[in-house]
């Protein structure tokens, strides 16, 4: 557990949440990973513009992946949109999980709007891990001051990937790709320190390639499904028996 | 219509942003009322987890892009050595990475990607 964390002004949390961006590994991380995207967007043709703006208003790493994979193959507007959609399904449960913890008594859904659009793996798993030990009335803009900081981190990226593109060799092309999964692998496990966590986790690393393997539809929506209802059924059990 | 006839920057927003905002506003609508100690944030939360694991093994198992020119197995090697060095470095997320970055381009390069 971080050390809990108190600020004198709201501007003060802002700034911690950015600072808590820069400094963290998901800064590096995120850096490489959209050097990866900035290049797949150039190789594509899209332009530099329509990269950071995907950036800002997508927001989600694998989801801009397969949006410019699809569009560069010239896919279908609908085949797009679906793709799409398919891969973003993961945000609603972690939008579920994140509010709770940034609701303030007496504000209104509008406080909670920006941090919803922020919702995005690297800023929930490091919101779920800082937020508890915070003050309620500071965690908002501590998460929107950290998401600022990613998004800027990966804004930038993104268009140095791009004019760089050329000059990337394949071999670190497919590096640059596996900080994506490789971080999340190892940020999600910890984090994972109740059980349900760990069984959620594992469950999820056998169930997802089984069913891509048996070509099941909807293959990231039924691990998610069963391998998050086993573990939460297992630590229910668990209580019931204790 | 194919998705290149369309104005790039209409195009985003109809098919980028749209289709991936709205399970986020969902999310905001069904999280109004519950609290953080609530069984079915609980359950969203071990969802979440689990949908996360399983993007994360069909993009080192099935991935796409340049990464696809590593072999599989070096792809697995790499991600079980970052998470063994995670584990032996005071489960360091940096070490973990670094360890898993550095053994995938080593294996790459051996076997002349």
């Amino acid at each position: 557990m971080p050390p809990s964390r108190t600020f004198d002004t709201q501007s003060a949390a802002f700034a911690a949440g950015l600072r808590a961006a820069w400094t963290s590994v998901f800064a590096m991380v995120m850096s490489g990973t959209y050097v990866g995207i900035g290049a797949l967007a150039h190789d594509f043709g899209l332009s530099v513009w329509w990269l950071a703006l995907s950036t800002v208003l997508v927001w989600a790493g694998p989801t801009q992946v397969i949006l410019v994979s699809a569009i560069g193959t010239g896919a279908s507007a609908f085949e797009v949109a679906l793709a799409v959609t398919l891969s973003a399904m993961r945000l609603l449960p972690m939008v579920v999980a994140l509010l709770p913890l940034l609701r303030r008594p007496g504000k209104g859904i509008a406080d909670l709007l920006l941090p919803t659009h922020f919702t995005s793996v690297s800023m929930w798993i490091e919101s779920l891990r800082l937020l508890p030990s915070m003050p309620r009335e500071r965690r908002v803009a501590f998460c929107n001051g950290m998401s600022t900081g990613f998004m800027a981190v990966a804004s930038v990226s993104g268009v140095v990937g791009y004019y760089l593109a050329a000059g990337l060799p394949t071999l670190l092309a497919g590096a640059l790709l596996f900080l994506t999964p490789v971080s999340f692998l190892i940020s999600t496990a910890r984090n994972a320190h109740a059980m349900i966590d760990r069984l959620a986790l594992l469950l999820g690393l056998i169930i997802g390639p089984v069913l891509v393997y048996f070509q099941v539809g909807l293959d990231i929506m039924w691990t998610g499904l069963s391998a998050g209802t086993i573990a939460y059924a297992v630590h229910r059990l668990r209580g019931a028996a204790a | 219509m194919t998705a290149n006839e369309i104005s790039p920057y209409l195009l985003l927003v109809l098919v980028g942003f749209l289709p991936n905002e709205i399970w986020r506003a969902l999310g905001l609508v069904m999280a109004s009322g519950l609290n953080e100690k609530s069984e079915i944030v609980m359950w969203a939360r071990a969802v979440a987890t689990a949908i996360l694991a399983g993007v994360i093994a069909k993009l080192i198992l099935f991935p796409s892009g340049e990464l696809t020119s590593i072999p599989l197995a070096v792809r697995v090697f790499a991600a079980m050595c970052g998470f063994a060095a995670f584990l032996a470095v005071r489960r360091s997320l940096l070490a973990g990475v670094a360890v898993a970055e550095i053994v995938l381009l080593a294996g790459g390069y051996l076997l002349r990607v």
